[in-house]
């Protein structure tokens, strides 16, 4: 009889994170060879303050990020910065074209927020580097994107690579830690703070300061077991990860980030819009449920839905991103635009393998401004509500309450203030790009 | 003894093509031979767009007259590959930025000699010439036009 070990016994796992430089700034720059060279900011909805900035702008403006625009607009018209309003549909197109072209590369990719996705390169005889910066190319001749490639032997060790790729201009945009020696790896460790760890967050950085961790070098030699007793089973893993340990696996992910995700792949494949709903509406709840506990609200919804490369089907991965009119962590309201996107983006016929949603550009409660309908009123009664529906849920078991999510409308036409939106290039006919 | 352990640990789904022809009980069990194309259906993407990831659809200004003997006239849609852009060779009709404007030309590269031509004999536009050093970008080649009667 033939027996065939398992993939992880013959080959040491390794994993790949390719992500999109200053992603929003960089698409609308795909579309304007006219704004080259100059400071790009994109704002949040209505207008509000500036969510994403290219290198340029960071490097002139210093640092406008979540500034209130009307605060910077004279210095940045200055400069000559050119400024957008969010344009949530074109960024939803390209981070899926992105996914597209990284699907030819690895049989196994993980779309992780609207600007990264890993993959697995496990087995895969080719050298890294090299393959990296064909990934980088295509992407880059394909849909005009500027992207980074980290390449290492657990998931946490491929974003610090990175990273790596992305701060040190050595790597020029590809950098694989698993060629680097034990002593270089060392050095390129002592060389950056703890912070810049995925899935170690400002209050973790200063515990871990406190008993004398600063940089990751010292964080991969502790102790797993004593830093488990100290600080939790997660910091644990990520030692051991650093260590090039695999503990998270493809589908695993660190519950951090800037965008709040929820996202799972089917047991059995999902063909029908009924099905699809259900499983839209869980995963709103879900997100908007994880918005509450860290008191933060959401600017933008993302919803994607894909078969898996695997299929002898074409390979189809759709998705669509709005803003929303007023940030929000209301589980009603973020599941009624993700039930709208959804009724854009189903296609039947697809069995598809794999859905989310995505919460984009999140804000702390301090930093959100109301809309200029005074929404204010209706959303802290959906707060006292949302605060109900999570107290009896956390009490009894999850999904004792949940929303009739039946029968939703036509998708609502938000009223928005986006005074400086690029045209939706790649997905309204009225809007194309121009050529004469 | 060992367990065998499966090839894959996760199976793809192999989607088998099925006919959706009607059999019904007391009639006759032979199926119009029309069925069997019932599922099969032209789809314009697939002849229109080979690389779905990296092709994008451009409008044709409504003044835009100078590339006219070559069908491409004001208005009309024109589906462009991003991605051959960068290996754009002599002759194709491509998307070139022009002091960060986005212009419709025919490419004409020989030698050291790089131009971009228009296709209007009637008006006769000069071509626009690339010397040394000067650095033209290609942002993606024509593929098809799209233009509409009605």
């Amino acid at each position: 009889m033939l027996l065939l070990p398992s993939l992880s016994t013959v080959f040491r796992r390794v994993f790949a994170l390719a992500d999109v430089n200053s992603m929003y700034a960089s698409c609308e720059e795909a579309f304007r060879p006219d704004i080259k060279g100059k400071p790009v900011v994109v704002l949040s909805n209505n207008d509000g303050c500036v969510i994403a900035q290219n290198k340029l702008a960071k490097e002139v403006l210093e640092i406008y990020m979540a500034k209130p625009f009307f605060e910077i607009r004279e210095a940045a018209e200055k400069l000559g910065t050119v400024v957008f309003s969010s344009n949530y549909e074109l960024y939803a197109n390209m981070s899926n074209r992105f996914a597209t072209i990284l699907s030819k590369y690895s049989p196994r990719i993980e779309k992780y927020s609207i600007d990264e996705t890993f993959l697995e390169m496990t087995g895969m005889s080719v050298d890294y580097s090299d393959y990296g910066h064909t990934m980088k190319l295509d992407v880059l001749n394909s849909i005009g994107l500027p992207i980074c490639v980290g390449f290492g032997y657990s998931k946490t060790l491929a974003k610090l690579a990175n990273h790596c790729a992305k701060k040190q201009p050595r790597w020029n945009g590809v950098c694989d830690l698993t060629s680097v020696s034990d002593t270089e790896l060392d050095t390129i460790m002592q060389e950056l703070p703890v912070s810049k760890i995925w899935g170690i967050g400002s209050r973790m950085e200063k515990r871990l300061n406190a008993v004398g961790i600063y940089d990751v070098l010292r964080l991969k030699r502790a102790n797993p077991k004593r830093i488990r007793d100290h600080f939790g089973v997660l910091v644990e893993r990520i030692v051991k990860e650093l260590n090039g340990e695999v503990w998270l696996d493809m589908e695993d992910m660190l519950p951090e980030a800037k965008q709040v995700m929820s996202s799972r792949s089917f047991g059995e494949r999902v063909s029908t819009m009924d099905k699809m709903k259900e499983a839209i509406s869980y995963h709103a709840s879900m997100a908007a449920e994880r918005m509450r506990k860290k008191n933060l609200y959401a600017n933008g919804v993302y919803v994607f839905m894909m078969n898996s490369p695997h299929d002898q089907a074409v390979f189809c991965s759709s998705s669509l991103s709005v803003g929303l009119p007023a940030p929000t962590n209301s589980t009603l309201k973020i599941n009624e635009m993700s039930q709208a996107i959804l009724k854009r983006i189903f296609q039947p016929g697809v069995y598809y393998q794999k859905a989310g949603v995505m919460l984009l550009d999140t804000v702390p409660a301090g930093g959100r401004q109301t809309d200029m309908f005074g929404y204010t009123e209706r959303d802290e009664k959906s707060e006292s509500l949302m605060s109900v529906m999570d107290k009896i849920n956390n009490k009894y078991s999850r999904g004792t309450i949940w929303l009739a999510s039946e029968g939703v409308d036509e998708t609502k036409d938000w009223t928005m203030q986006r005074n400086f939106k690029s045209p939706n290039y790649t997905g309204d006919w009225g809007e194309l790009l121009e050529v004469r | 003894m060992q367990n065998p352990i499966p090839v894959s640990q996760n199976p793809s789904v192999v989607l088998i093509p099925f006919f959706e022809g009607k059999v019904r009980a007391g009639q006759s069990r032979f199926a119009s031979a029309a069925q069997d194309y019932e599922m099969k259906e032209l789809d314009l993407n697939q002849l229109l767009i080979t690389d779905p990831p990296a092709t994008f659809i451009i409008r044709v200004a409504t003044d835009c007259d100078s590339m006219i003997d070559v069908g491409i006239y004001p208005g009309a849609k024109l589906i462009v590959n991003r991605a051959l852009g960068s290996k754009a060779k002599s002759s194709n009709i491509v998307i070139a930025v022009v002091d960060g404007e986005f212009v419709v030309k025919r490419l004409y590269k020989r030698f050291k000699i790089v131009r971009l031509l228009s296709e209007n004999k009637a008006k006769a536009y000069p071509p626009i010439e690339f010397k040394d050093g000067e650095e033209l970008m290609i942002w993606g080649v024509v593929q098809h036009v799209i233009t509409s009667f009605t």
